[in-house]
């Protein structure tokens, strides 16, 4: 269980312990279960205290766990009949961000989404999620695609942010950023995003502007990760516990905000637990939001769309 | 001809004196402290270390007569380099900062900048001529906070679009910004979305919008409203990119190019259309207008 959270360790040892107690009953012949009942019963109370109320910092170590669900396993989970489609046309393809078309629940809809490896190997391949400008113009030229059929946009979220290269530069990740919030502010069919992990700064933001954007109960959303917060705030990216909490990154900030439209509960401990049931939790929050969308006519979503956005910001007109 | 059309609205113009427009932008004094140039009679160029008269560093725009050092230039002497004769009709002047998420020691930071800069926030936007065409301006100003995006620069500049497009006047940006503005969180990234929504208004409203990045255009800035013009200018040697040296250096562990993030190095690599030295910045912006008719489509 290498890929336990540290605050999760007196749970996991509780746990371990019940396991060993189950296994010597076993093997010895010997009736432990008063024994056994009593230590379920406080490992269920301490679950319950554990993941009750969790820290900006520990959602966001939640928001980065291995085991979370990437956007391919949503896809697979939620769709059928998903074609992945590569390229941006003009460069490469960047295997960062992940985009195809697919049927949910029956409806057709273009679908796309950063997406991060299982292992090192893959995780290089994608550069951990971080896209250079390509990835965002595959997304918008399948944006654009989508517009042309009027099909419905889907939008994964989880990076910790665009990739900081030379050539992210050289070939324009601020220009590719901008585009993105440009043309999806004006996109004439449906957007439904989801920050399902990491939101960090401009780099998930360029998928991210929806009629409907979500937030998993666990993840985050942020103009700048807890650790570059910190190396900012204090000198010390050391400090980045601090920070989460400073910086007001967790969902339920967020979605007090008005920033986002909904969280998506998460099952006890974190999606990572149980996938299957985090998918299914996302695919009836999308299919509702969907199947509302849907009724809007063009015009008006677009509209309702820009001033959604345009309301967002806090000052004093003197 | 739009340029008569103008000069029968002239009337709403007050014509100002350098002076005035200190005073409309709350300023206590006419010299910016630290970024400008000190004062004295002297000042050696920070880039060729050549000594030159400041008042003549000053005919000159602020750039070296030695070896073209573009100087930061606030957004008062910007306005006033750049359109007729000093005629500011400005926009939002008393738009001020909140503190949405509590945030330890920014509404006292907010006060300092304010004090330091004469500004009460980091853009300025108005109205005013360029070669007699009306134009709706915004012009950041490193001064004042880094000339970083919060809500306040996001709403003046959303609401300047928004004010082009009422009147079908061409907008310009000058952009000069350390990016988001961290104090306000969530809020200040979603200023970059913000501004672009209201720039895809603009543009499908067939009205002009020229960006024109100068020394520094970085991060949130870079990834909105500095790239999405018509056509997108910048300063000599102006910094223009998104993430910081020192991240790129971190991740990549490998040494920079001399030029890197540069307005040379944008235009070399395609995401600049033109380089413009500040002698010529106004005649520039003033041909692109009459380029476009004044800078509106004809309905
Ligand atoms: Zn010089």
């Amino acid at each position: 269980m290498a890929n336990d959270l540290m605050f999760e360790k007196p749970l996991v040892e509780l746990q371990k312990k019940i396991e060993e107690l189950r296994s010597f009953s076993e093997q010895s012949g010997l009736d432990f279960s008063e024994e056994i009942r009593k230590l379920e019963e406080k490992a269920d109370s301490l679950a319950s205290h554990l993941y009750d109320d969790l820290s900006p910092w520990q959602r966001t170590q939640m928001a980065r766990h291995s085991e979370r669900p990437t956007t391919l396993d949503y896809i697979k989970g939620m769709c059928t009949d998903f074609l992945e489609l590569h390229g941006d046309r003009a460069f490469g393809d960047d295997q960062a961000i992940v985009a195809g078309i697919a049927k949910l629940d029956g409806i057709p809809v273009t679908i796309m989404g950063h997406q991060k490896g299982r292992d090192t190997k893959e995780n290089i391949a994608r550069r951990w999620g971080m896209a250079q400008p390509e990835g965002y113009r595959k997304t918008l030229r399948l944006m654009k695609q989508a517009e042309k059929f009027r099909r419905p946009v889907i939008c994964f979220i989880d990076t910790s942010g665009a990739y900081p290269g030379i050539a992210s530069e050289e070939r324009g990740i601020g220009e590719a950023i901008a585009r993105n919030l440009l043309e999806m502010a004006a996109l004439k069919t449906p957007i439904i995003c989801v920050v399902t992990g990491e939101g960090g700064s401009g780099g998930a933001l360029a998928l991210g502007i929806g009629d409907r954007v979500y937030m998993l109960e666990n993840s985050i959303y942020g103009v700048i990760s807890p650790e570059g917060a910190a190396a900012l705030l204090w000198k010390d990216s050391g400090q980045a516990q601090r920070a989460a909490d400073t910086m007001k990154i967790s969902a339920d900030h967020i979605h007090s905000f008005g920033v986002v439209d909904g969280v998506i509960k998460e099952p006890e401990g974190g999606a990572h637990k149980d996938n299957e049931a985090t998918i299914a939790n996302v695919r009836e929050t999308i299919v509702t939001a969907l199947r509302e969308l849907l009724e809007i006519p063009t015009d008006v979503l677009v509209e309702q769309r820009y001033q959604k956005f345009k309301n967002m910001g806090h000052y004093a007109n003197g | 001809m739009l340029k008569d059309l103008f000069h029968k609205k002239k009337q709403r113009y007050a014509t100002l004196t350098s002076q005035d427009v200190a005073e409309r932008l709350g300023r206590t004094r006419t010299a910016p402290v630290e970024v400008s140039v000190p004062e004295g009679l002297m000042t050696k160029c920070k880039h060729c270390g050549e000594a030159t008269f400041t008042k003549e560093l000053e005919k000159n725009l602020k750039v070296c007569p030695n070896c073209g050092y573009h100087y930061t230039v606030n957004a008062m002497e910007r306005i006033l380099m750049t359109l007729d004769e000093g005629r500011f009709f400005e926009y939002d002047a008393d738009m001020t900062a909140m503190d949405p998420l509590g945030f330890p020691e920014y509404p006292a930071k907010l006060e300092r900048e304010m004090k330091k800069s004469g500004l009460k926030e980091a853009v300025v936007t108005g109205e005013g001529t360029i070669g007699g065409f009306p134009v709706v301006l915004g012009v950041m100003d490193s001064t004042f906070f880094m000339g970083s995006l919060g809500s306040v620069a996001g709403e003046k500049i959303t609401r300047a679009i928004e004010r082009a497009i009422a009147k079908r006047y061409p907008l310009i940006l000058f952009t000069a910004s350390g990016g988001a503005r961290m104090q306000e969180g969530i809020y200040s990234l979603m200023q970059m979305a913000k501004t672009s929504a209201a720039l895809a208004k603009l543009h499908e409203e067939g009205i002009l919008y020229i960006a024109v990045n100068t020394y520094p255009t970085t991060g949130g800035v870079t990834a909105s409203f500095a790239m999405l013009g018509d056509l997108n200018i910048a300063e000599p040697g102006a910094l223009i990119g998104f993430a910081g040296r020192r991240i790129i250096e971190q991740t990549i562990r490998q040494k920079l190019p001399d030029d890197f993030q540069t307005a040379e190095f944008l235009l070399k690599n395609g995401m600049l259309d033109m380089v413009v030295p500040r002698k010529d910045m106004k005649q520039t912006l003033a041909t692109v207008l009459e380029l476009h008719g004044g800078g509106a489509r004809g309905e």
